[in-house]
């Protein structure tokens, strides 16, 4: 029967620590902003922290205090943005739907391997092995570093070239993270033209490295007539908020390395 | 009280932040010091949240163990009796928290849960209980100004942690030894200087 004592003791101060508990919650309840729980059941509740705050629970508490404006949940897209305005009250929310992009062409058709990489098959280490097998050393592995981590289904690795779905692409922003060759930016989803290359070498070295890679020769910038298209370091790059979208840039680049962004791969 | 009382339990507060801390001298409670040193201002919320946890679990579990579990001969069933005590007593002081003390709540609010059963509580109820049995003048009063030392002792090296971890961000750090690695090494060079104190106390106490 000796058995029973501390059965019966640590029973009862567990009981003891319960029933304490339950009616500490009870007389101590604290409301909860509703406004807060309505947002945070509309939230796809991925954590993912697109939009800066903590996590879906943070963005809601935000949003419900006032201190955020809807719409800033990318993976959520103009769907959520919209219920999130009707619970604030703030009435219909434009969102402009963004994509990530990856700033390289550099598939096997275009590149050539410097060497027969035969390590892990994850971009990152390949990376640190004199920055991988590819010819131009911007470019990008193809490993599929940014594939592994998509949530979404929207990356595949096409002959040595990350291409992303611009349909599928929630704009999380993990490949971003990904990449070691920092190839993928977010963009808008909108006609807008996008340099698809990284590489900052000089035009003769570009031009041995890959077929299409950018080489500076500043004819987009001369184009442009909004002023979007800048060339630094060698490397032509696009300002989304200025690129009105008429494709010039595109027509005139030598090496076919600007596409327009619905049109293009994504 | 008279003057000895009050030497001993100087003795005592200072014993336990110096000679005995907890994360540096014991090696308890690791993980908030590797884990949330990062930054200072995180570094003592959380120790302000284990140092009140200490006190309250010290002030509870010490008459459970020895009005109950000692005369009914179950010393055995303390771990699992303090485990169950101190989850308690933590999710309540959260509740009590969050109606009375909304500010303090949300400034604690993520550590609370964390430190509900942190090996450093239950280890400074559960070794303030053998001192007692080795020196019977070890009491109730003398275990809570223990715990109250224990605590202080451990935002002590959380802060002095926080503030080396908050340099070592600006160095130049070999690739190898970046992250948990050279946060460990840190951790160490901290832990043996406070071998240094081992005597003072001592002399203190008198």
């Amino acid at each position: 029967m000796d058995i029973l004592t501390p059965i019966l003791i640590v029973g009862i101060i567990g009981l003891l620590a319960g029933v304490v508990l339950a009616v500490a919650s009870i007389v101590m309840a604290v409301p909860k902003d509703e406004k807060a729980e309505a947002l945070e059941a509309i939230l796809p509740g991925a954590n993912c922290g697109a939009c800066g705050y903590s996590g879906c629970s943070g963005y809601a508490a935000a949003m419900a205090k006032g201190e955020a404006a809807p719409g800033l949940c990318s993976p959520g897209g103009a769907a959520v943005a919209a219920q999130c305005g009707e619970i604030l009250g703030s009435g219909a929310v434009e969102m402009e739907k963004k994509s990530a992009f990856v700033h390289c062409l550099g598939s096997e058709d275009n590149t050539t391997q410097k060497m027969e990489y035969d390590g892990l098959e994850s971009c990152t280490a390949a990376s640190l092995l004199n920055g991988g097998g590819s010819s131009c050393r911007f470019g990008c592995l193809g490993l599929g570093d940014c594939m592994a981590v998509c949530d979404y289904g929207a990356i595949q690795v096409c002959s040595g070239l990350a291409v992303i779905d611009t349909d599928k692409c929630v704009a999380c922003g993990k490949c971003v993270a990904a990449c070691p060759k920092g190839l993928i930016k977010l963009a808008p989803v909108k006609a807008v033209a996008v340099v698809r290359c990284s590489n900052c070498d000089k035009g003769k070295d570009t031009m041995q490295a890959c077929k299409v890679g950018c080489i500076g020769c500043m004819k987009c910038q001369r184009t442009c007539e909004a002023g979007a298209v800048t060339v630094q370091n060698g490397l032509a790059s696009v300002d989304s908020e200025k690129c009105t979208g008429c494709g010039k840039c595109a027509e005139a680049c030598p090496r076919h390395v600007i596409t327009m962004s619905p049109l293009g791969l994504g | 009280m008279d003057a000895q009382t009050i030497r001993s339990l100087v003795a005592i507060f200072l014993a336990a932040i110096l000679t005995e801390n907890y994360v540096l001298n014991k090696f308890l409670g690791i993980c908030p010091f590797l884990g949330v040193s990062k930054k200072l201002d995180t570094a003592f919320g959380m120790s302000c949240a284990v140092t009140v946890v200490m006190v309250i679990a010290t002030a509870v579990t010490w008459p459970i163990y020895m009005y109950i579990l000692v005369p009914n001969g179950l010393e055995y069933l303390q771990t699992l009796v303090f485990i169950l005590v101190i989850a308690a007593l933590v999710q309540l002081l959260e509740t009590v928290l969050r109606k009375y003390m909304p500010p303090l709540y949300n400034s604690l609010g993520i550590y609370l849960p964390l430190i509900t059963t942190n090996c450093a509580v239950l280890g400074v109820t559960m070794l303030v209980l053998e001192k007692g049995a080795a020196d019977p003048s070890f009491g109730y009063v003398q275990s809570l100004v223990n715990a109250f030392g224990s605590g202080i002792g451990f935002l002590v090296a959380m802060l002095l942690f926080a503030g080396v971890r908050e340099r070592l961000e600006d160095c130049d750090i070999p690739k190898t030894f970046q992250g948990l690695p050279i946060t460990l090494v840190a951790a160490s060079l901290v832990a043996v200087s406070f071998l240094g104190f081992n005597g003072v106390v001592d002399r203190l106490a008198g």
